[in-house]
């Protein structure tokens, strides 16, 4: 009941501290190693209109050109340059904006690179989302089930562990979230065509260890709770904050930096942003290794809490 | 012969609730063993710390010689009071996956034809009556053939054909020399199956033995009994012990005959008139001033 009137007051909070920039933003321009007079210019400058996002990574904005999620970039090192992708219309009209409104002391770079239509960039975490919700709720909801009506217990007077037992139930959900996700892939595949740049090999790698971490979670929820209703408010408090904060449906670029730390400790943000690294710009296996690694040991540390707190029956 | 199972002061408690206190038994090779009681007095949790499902508070539980220990589950089975298996799989599935679970095993036809499943393998377990429920649960207990079956109130809740059929599962068993550990409180179904009996009642063991032998022991009469509405003796009073039970008269009679001229003597209508012998719950009444169904 608390979690009925407290939940939707946290999803609204997360949004709004996601989105909490003006949004009627017309243009988006990246800033590299921001100067002050360059913040300065572009707020000045119909602050209402233009949207300014600074970055660290040189690469990370030039590939946000190229893929036309940002409209211009900019960088205050000398020389004082901008890129623009040269098949972006709205690229076009910034330009034309900035050359009249300011001095023309900028070099012009471009870039060139297909459009990143919405459905490409959110179909991994999509993806990743329906994986997540099936393993969490899939796994968790069953084993909580089984304690409640004594399956459990049953269990418990067998020779077996209890991993063996856990183990069996990874394996199992793992092979059938798997097979389910390749076919949902195939067959979203077929009506959108959307963007694989990179290896198929490291996108199954990908998932396999993104589907491992998220049932080992679910494992320690039902480590020992008989409760069905306990369980569900529990998945949905590990559910939700996923799904508004791994970056499925929006990206975390201009977000505050806790909650891009928040976004971090989440197995699914891992999961989304390397099989969206490997489908949009074809990364490689060593690219996204640090989310392989941290979706590995998550895994294993799920997995071991679990084992530690798992209780046959309730008592 | 050493005892199978012994069960050394044994005591669990539950926060300020005493389930088991300090009790202490000993099952013989190759009989039904029964702990008899009341709801609640203290049977599951008993027989479930001798099983290794529930800690104890304090106690030993030997063995063959040995304290139990895991590889227990290797050579007991078990069938609990409630428990549930995967619903959605059918018997024949349950039966294969308990049956891998297992080193050693009895052979799947075998277990099909002593239970009688046939007719249910292709079943899905949400869709078993109750009586073949507790057929199936009663096949898994035995699926590693093993050398001690505990089973739990395995009829509470049974139609009686349902319950006479799975007595006479429990008399194929024993008969294979295998020891049985039973937990009721039907008294028929003690009389029946147990050689041997501990009754408990709060925790505590009240009486124990082989049916026959406490009754003896606690009882040297027969019970006399007469409606009540018939029961005016001429005199005034009637000089044999009896009470009123449930609109009888049941007089303790330690000589039928003497009782019967007596009763004819006071011009008392015999046409209600039953003799019966001592039963356990009579046995039970009388131990603790309470029924087992109280």
């Amino acid at each position: 009941m608390l979690w009925a009137l407290v939940f939707p007051v946290c999803v609204v909070a997360a949004i709004s501290i996601s989105f909490s920039k003006d949004n009627q933003e017309i243009f988006k321009v990246g800033i590299y190693q921001p100067a002050d007079q360059v913040v300065h210019h572009f707020q000045l400058s119909d602050e209402v209109f233009i949207g300014t996002v600074e970055y660290q990574d040189f690469e990370k904005a030039l590939e946000r050109i190229r893929h036309h999620q940002l409209d211009m970039l900019f960088s205050a090192t000398q020389p004082q340059r901008y890129w623009i992708n040269e098949t972006s219309t709205k690229a076009h009209v910034l330009e034309k904006l900035l050359l009249a409104t300011a001095d023309p002391v900028f070099v012009r770079e471009t870039v060139s690179g297909r459009q990143i239509r919405y459905v490409d960039w959110v179909i991994p975490g999509v993806l990743g989302m329906n994986v997540m919700f099936g393993a969490l709720f899939g796994i968790g909801f069953v084993i909580v089930r089984y304690r409640k009506n004594g399956v459990l217990k049953r269990l418990q007077a067998t020779p077996i562990t209890p991993m063996h037992f856990l183990t069996a139930q990874v394996v199992s959900r793992l092979t059938v979230l798997l097979v389910v996700a390749v076919l949902v892939y195939s067959g979203c595949n077929y009506f959108l065509n959307f963007l694989m740049l990179g290896n198929y090999l490291t996108l199954i790698l990908v998932a396999v260890l993104g589907i491992f971490s998220m049932i080992s979670l679910a494992l320690i929820v039902a480590s020992r709770i008989a409760s069905e209703e306990l369980a569900n408010g529990l998945l949905n408090f590990l559910s939700f904050p996923m799904m508004l904060l791994s970056e499925v449906w929006f990206s975390l670029d201009d977000a505050p930096d806790w909650l891009v730390g928040v976004s971090n400790l989440l197995p699914l943000t891992h999961m989304v942003k390397a099989a969206r690294e490997i489908m949009i710009n074809g990364a490689g296996i060593m690219a996204v290794s640090h989310h392989l690694w941290v979706l590995a040991a998550m895994s294993l540390v799920f997995l071991g809490v679990a084992a530690f707190l798992f209780r046959w029956n309730e008592k | 012969m050493p005892p199978v199972l012994e069960v050394r002061n044994l005591r669990k408690t539950f926060k300020n609730l005493v389930a088991v206190d300090d009790i202490s038994f000993q099952i013989e090779p190759g009989i039904c063993f029964g702990l008899l009681g009341p709801n609640g007095a203290g049977k599951t949790t008993t027989i479930e710390m001798i099983e290794g499902i529930t800690e104890p508070t304090s106690g030993e539980i030997i063995y063959r010689g040995k304290p139990r220990d895991k590889s227990f589950t290797l050579e007991a089975g078990i069938q609990f009071q409630s428990t549930s298996v995967m619903e959605r799989l059918s018997s024949r599935e349950i039966l294969e996956l308990f049956h891998s679970l297992y080193p050693k095993t009895i052979p799947m036809q075998r277990l099909i034809d002593l239970c009688d499943l046939e007719p249910l393998l292709k079943t899905p377990a949400d869709k078993l009556s109750g009586g073949q429920k507790q057929r199936l649960m009663f096949a898994l207990s035995l699926v590693n053939d093993p050398e001690i079956v505990f089973l739990d109130e395995p009829t509470t809740g049974l139609d009686p054909q349902s319950r006479r059929n799975l007595w006479k599962l429990v008399e194929r068993i024993k008969s294979k020399g295998k020891n049985v550990v039973l937990t009721t409180h039907y008294m028929d179904e003690a009389e029946i199956l147990c050689d041997y009996l501990v009754i408990i009642d709060h925790g505590k063991i009240i009486a124990e033995g082989p049916p026959q032998k406490l009754m003896k022991t606690h009882f040297d009469y027969f019970y006399v009994c007469i409606d009540k509405e018939d029961f005016h003796p001429k005199q005034g009073y009637f000089d044999e012990p009896l009470v009123t039970h449930n609109g009888h008269v049941e007089i303790q009679s330690k000589s039928v005959e003497a009782t019967l001229q007596n009763l004819i003597q006071q011009d008392i209508r015999l046409h209600s008139l039953r003799v019966r012998n001592p039963t356990l719950e009579d046995l039970f009444l009388k131990l603790t001033g309470h029924s087992l169904r109280d």
